[in-house]
């Protein structure tokens, strides 16, 4: 514990203040103060980088958990083979980002892939990886298919600890399925919103696998997100110091962010 | 509401829906079968005509095999699985029934690293594991595997939940903590350890990032990276040989949850964290 997260914790804070990159040694450390953190202030590729993750964040993020919550509302239901539906829209989410990436990316395939060939009919033929404009929605479609069947079981558990005895007043009372979504489930599903919203997000922002694996943040800088500019910074142009600041501050930026959602969340549930 | 067409209004495109969703494995299990030729065939040809195993005997055998990178894998996820299970009771049992001082306080610490990203102690690890040589090696994806705060949580609010006369009992039989430990509180816990387990293991095997900034020479691939190699320099993927091991890097969780289900979904609510 204290050996691999609180050391490199310490060192990551130290490191961030020094300019330091692998071929100096450990001899070649110096301190110098709060240039890194000047530097990532005036530098274009980290706020390119900022921009992009937050587009990623902003659309994927929203669009997961919705489908999410309405495909666990549907499966909350009888259905037909009920647990293997389940069991189908979580399949991705058990499986590794290699795997996901490679087969999607072949499927993307802007010439002959499966996905243009159905989109072929609405006269569509998005470019994908190949296109600075399509990359990043493409992997945002990754993101919400691997994402949905999570969230799904997710809230598929809260739904099953809804407050039965309300829903029996509200059918007596003749509300309808809309009124009955809005007053009862929503409210009561509320924790369980904030909770994905609050993972995703920190997933969103500080996975850098899937992007190292299909686009290395290309076409040109068009899918550098924050965290693989983090690991290009540090494992490809092996910067540890200015990586070390670029980790902390992004670190700090999402934990802002996420306090900021629990906050405004708190505050409509009290104000229900 | 619930009579026998209702179910099916529902069903029917659901199921059409499930079935969309799971083309991304159809077409890797058909690519894996089929020559490569017929890969980007236009229309997609989903029944594989000739239907071969070719790529799957390439991928299991002579210098392409991923077999190794499979060993590999189970290697490192048993040991990260044993390691995870051993210091998560442990640690648990501790926060949750030994009396030091500031034990809350010290757990409230813990549960707090646990927001710290993975992704921004790669650097110090990474420099860490080449001083102390063990950079490119398993241990510097076993050892910071072998214990995480979500382990430790689940299992002390699980000892936190058990009755606490238990222990009394014991000790007045002369039992020390140890034994109070593993022969009263530890049998009660196999459940949420069996789920701590399941968790674990598809942490392990599932995992790239870590991996990939702390593994470079492709003799000690783990299976993720190792499906890396069957694409060319140029980015070229081959595309029967990558979907071939990449169902075979599928199998194991796969069983796993197959068989394991109620406990792997259990395991998954309740933590409610990847």
């Amino acid at each position: 514990m204290i050996a691999f997260t609180l050391i490199p914790l310490i060192s990551v804070v130290v490191l961030a203040f020094t300019d330091w990159n692998l071929v100096s040694g450990l001899g070649g450390i110096t301190f110098n103060g709060i240039d890194n953190f000047v530097a990532i202030a005036r530098d274009p590729g980290f706020w390119h980088a900022i921009g992009l993750t937050l587009v990623y964040v902003v659309v994927s993020v929203p669009l997961t958990v919705v489908l999410g919550l309405a495909l666990g509302i549907a499966l909350n239901r009888p259905l037909p083979g009920r647990a293997v539906l389940r069991a189908i829209f979580f399949l991705p989410y058990i499986v590794n980002v290699v795997a996901i990436g490679m087969t999607w990316l072949m499927l993307m395939n802007p010439k002959a892939g499966l996905v243009n060939q159905v989109l072929d009919a609405f006269g569509l033929q998005p470019g994908w990886f190949a296109s600075s404009h399509w990359a990043l929605p493409a992997l945002i479609v990754m993101a919400v298919w691997g994402g949905v069947g999570y969230c799904s079981l997710i809230y598929l558990s809260a739904l099953q600890d809804a407050p039965r005895q309300l829903y029996e007043a509200a059918d007596i009372d003749g509300a309808s399925a809309w009124s009955k979504f809005r007053v009862i489930t929503w409210p009561s599903l509320l924790p369980t919103t904030i909770f994905l919203l609050v993972t995703l997000i920190i997933g969103a922002s500080q996975g850098f696998g899937l992007i190292a694996l299909i686009t290395a943040g290309g076409p040109g800088d068009a899918t550098t997100t924050i965290s693989y500019y983090m690991y290009q910074t540090g494992f490809q142009f092996y910067r540890f110091g200015y990586a070390s600041a670029i980790g902390l501050v992004t670190f700090v930026g999402v934990l802002v962010l996420t306090l900021l959602t629990w906050r405004a969340q708190r505050g409509r549930a009290l104000n229900d | 509401m619930t009579n026998k067409y209702s179910k099916w209004i529902w069903g029917v495109p659901l199921w059409i829906l499930a079935i969309a969703f799971l083309a991304p494995f159809a077409w890797m299990i058909s690519t894996a079968l089929k020559p490569d030729v017929d890969a980007y065939k236009i229309p997609m040809q989903w029944i594989p005509d000739p239907f071969q195993w070719d790529n799957f005997s390439t991928v299991l055998s002579g210098a392409t095999s991923v077999l190794p990178a499979f060993g590999r894998s189970v290697f490192v996820a048993l040991l990260r699985v044993a390691g995870e299970l051993i210091t998560a009771t442990m640690a648990g049992y501790a926060f949750a029934r030994m009396s030091f001082k500031g034990r809350d306080k010290l757990f409230l610490l813990y549960l707090a690293t646990a927001i710290i990203p993975a992704q921004l102690l790669l650097v110090p690890r990474f420099i860490y594991f080449q001083k102390l040589g063990l950079y490119d090696t398993l241990w510097a994806l076993i050892l910071p595997g072998m214990f995480t705060v979500l382990g430790t949580f689940l299992m002390r609010q699980f000892f936190v939940s058990q009755p606490a006369e238990f222990a009394e009992a014991a000790r007045m039989d002369g039992a020390n903590e140890w034994r109070v430990f593993t022969r009263i509180y530890l049998p009660l816990a196999t459940p949420v350890m069996s789920a701590l387990g399941i968790l674990a293991f598809v942490w392990s095997w599932n995992d790239y990032e870590t991996p990939l900034v702390l593994i470079s020479n492709p003799d000690r691939y783990t299976l993720p990276l190792s499906l890396t190699n069957f694409v060319d320099e140029q980015g070229q993927i081959a595309p029967g040989l990558t979907m071939a091991a990449s169902v075979i890097s599928i199998v194991p969780v796969l069983i796993v949850f197959v068989v394991l289900q109620r406990r792997f979904i259990a395991a998954m609510t309740h933590t409610g964290i990847k």
